[in-house]
């Protein structure tokens, strides 16, 4: 059967465009390739010597004993507990400072708006130990806080505020709250204010409004606001070590202490990668319930 | 302007051929030496580096936070950058045990007036200090008055001394060995008891005893002056040196040399350290007893080499309150560096089951 002239010039277009394609795809990886090599570099490479490490003895030979040790001591199973408990608590104290400040930041108007972010962004460009030891200052037991509570009778003696679970999280909530404003905020600012009318006009009320639209709505910025602090958390070294007062005991500092003390790179090693391995399943585990996807491309 | 910039630019470039040039074939490069922060590498600076690197035209690039692990991580990688490191005896031992250490040539460097304990083939002892139990004066008397702290036995009892505790983090060295003394344990029979697993336990418990009056854990000497300047602790274990500057600051502390831990630290040099000839010759600068003499003016930390004492102009009541003075060697106990290099690793894991709790 004869093709008619229609059919044959659209599949010569097709293959026009087949190969059109093709060459697309190919330029696309071209251009992305740095991009790829330079990640090869920096994440694969390390982090699969570090997987070696973990497997390797001090003589060199494949051996277990690194994860052994972690079996055997009680101390390794309480400081993932206890990384992974601060890391929560901060995320939760950040998101409930957050909200309302990336709220109040959305709903100003713009002019206004830059003023207050510089506020949430000024400390940002802090130093962080600059910060940290801050809040030592303030917090300890001769310090400003507690000379000040006691002159004015709020207490008539030093309260403990830090070099403990307290302060830790005192610091690194403050540290972190930047990572969950900031996209909260860009959430928020692309949510039309003429829904929440809408809500209104249809008679919801504004608790009503807000739970059906606006937090629906800004809930992608706020799960990857909290992604963020979460995972920054885990690996926080400066903050714990300065505030917790050796009380709050962190994967980061174990992994140093091991490393300053007894140079045992596969010791090290093998905490980074159960810290790694915690971390993907937690993460797998929050993406069943939120599509990060959706929160960190902004697909719908 | 323009062209006067133009100028001195390329004035500036010719003298930097011209420099480096002349850097290639005359002088020396400059080796690094690395040491601790805060009033120790201050004091060795005043003490021992600036006049040596003076007087032997040896220049030096001093820096920062000297680690063994970071030595070992440097030897391991072949990327060794530094030429003298300031280790403490027992990281010493354990660096050089792993092979990290370059062996130091005792022709060039000349120990024959030194303490015959104060030196090994991996390290020049720098200075003798004491693990010392310090308080606040204000809360517990001056040491000596009838009502100070006079061992660790007091150091643990809470009720007659009220008040918080500071104790070392993450680090079990120096730690074991005041528990099992306030357990009883005379200190001669201190590590015989901790070679083995039920007495590193022992003085572990001892220390979970304590734990609920341990406010703060330390981790650097610095750390240890901070704590006591601010008042944040009112007894602490630490560096007697350490002590002594933070009261030269104002802080209200005071030590006692009893039941002390003996140790000293040491400079060790990088396996395949850049500059080891111009280091060696270096190490055997500092290492005369006319710049010791003059560490006890800035860190009350003692000299390891004896003849250190005989040309020190340090007035007497300086010199009797070192470590290495043979009034307070006496009441010390030695740090058994062999006991370190067995135990260590096995303790410091039960030391980190202990903070971790």
């Amino acid at each position: 059967m004869p093709v008619s002239p229609d059919i044959e010039r659209s599949m010569l277009n097709g293959q026009e465009l087949k190969s059109q394609k093709k060459r697309e795809e190919w330029v696309l990886l071209g251009l992305s390739l740095p991009a790829i090599f330079v990640i090869a570099l920096v994440v694969i490479l390390p982090v699969g010597w570090l997987f070696y490490l973990s497997f390797v003895d001090g003589h060199g030979s494949f051996s277990l004993e690194h994860y052994q040790k972690m079996v055997e001591y009680k101390s390794y199973a309480r400081v993932f507990i206890a990384t992974f408990k601060v890391s929560a608590l901060t995320t939760l104290i950040c998101i409930v400072l957050g909200y309302p400040i990336a709220y109040f930041l959305a709903a100003l108007p713009s002019r206004w708006s830059g003023i207050f972010m510089l506020a949430v962004l000024l400390p940002f460009w802090t130093s962080l130990l600059v910060r940290t030891y801050a809040w030592l200052v303030l917090l300890q037991r001769k310090g400003l806080l507690n000379d000040l509570a006691i002159q004015i009778g709020l207490w008539d003696s030093p309260v403990k505020l830090v070099h403990n679970m307290t302060g830790t999280l005192i610091g690194m909530a403050h540290i972190m709250l930047p990572f969950l404003v900031l996209p909260l905020y860009g959430a928020m600012k692309k949510i039309e204010p003429d829904m929440m009318q809408a809500a209104s006009n249809l008679g919801a009320s504004p608790v009503r409004a807000f739970g059906s639209i606006y937090l629906p709505l800004s809930i992608s910025g706020l799960a990857a606001g909290s992604l963020i602090v979460f995972v920054l958390c885990l690996g926080f070294y400066v903050t714990p070590a300065v505030l917790g007062g050796g009380r709050v005991v962190m994967v980061a500092t174990q992994i140093t202490a091991i490393l300053e003390h007894q140079f045992n790179w596969g010791a090290a090693s093998a905490l980074g990668v159960v810290l790694l391995l915690a971390t993907v399943l937690v993460l797998y585990l929050a993406g069943r319930f939120f599509k990060f996807d959706t929160a960190l491309f902004g697909k719908r | 302007m323009i062209n006067n910039l133009k100028k001195d630019a390329r004035g500036l470039f010719i003298g930097s051929v011209v420099a480096l040039l002349c850097s290639g074939s005359v002088a020396a490069e400059p080796i690094t030496v690395v040491s601790w922060g805060g009033s120790y590498g201050a004091a060795q600076d005043n003490a021992l580096f600036n006049d040596a690197s003076k007087n032997s035209g040896i220049e030096i690039n001093r820096e920062s936070g000297a680690s063994m692990s970071k030595t070992c991580l440097q030897v391991e990688s072949n990327s060794v950058s530094w030429d003298l490191v300031v280790t403490g005896s027992g990281g010493a031992a354990a660096a050089a045990a792993k092979g990290c250490l370059e062996k130091i040539d005792y022709s060039v460097v000349d120990v024959s007036d030194f303490y015959p304990n104060l030196y090994t083939d991996y390290c020049v002892g720098s200075d003798v200090f004491a693990t010392v139990m310090a308080w606040n004066t204000d809360k517990y008397g001056e040491p000596g008055s009838a009502n100070a702290p006079k061992s660790w036995a007091d150091f643990w009892d809470v009720e007659k001394f009220p008040g918080t505790r500071s104790y070392r983090a993450n680090n079990v060295d120096g730690a074991l060995e005041p528990a099992l003394m306030a357990d009883g344990v005379p200190a001669d029979k201190v590590y015989e008891v901790l070679s083995t697993r039920a007495g590193i336990e022992r003085a572990i418990n001892k220390i979970r005893e304590l734990k609920p009056h341990i406010a703060v854990f330390w981790e650097s000497g610095a750390m240890q002056a901070q704590l006591m300047k601010d008042g944040e602790v009112d007894m602490i274990t630490g560096w007697n040196g350490r002590f002594d500057n933070a009261k030269k600051d104002g802080a209200k502390v005071g030590y006692t040399f009893n039941q002390a831990l003996l140790d000293y630290d040491c400079f060790a040099m990088p396996k395949g350290a850049p500059n080891k000839e111009t280091a060696m010759k270096f190490l055997a600068e500092i290492s005369k007893a006319e710049y010791q003499a003059n560490l006890p003016f800035h860190i009350t930390y003692g000299p390891t080499n004896k003849m250190a004492y005989e040309v020190t102009t340090a007035p007497k009541e300086l010199l009797e309150a070192l470590p290495s003075h043979p009034k307070n060697v006496p009441l010390m106990m030695p740090v058994n560096l062999d006991w370190y290099a067995n135990h260590r690793a096995e303790a410091l894991e039960l030391y980190m089951e202990l903070l971790s709790e």
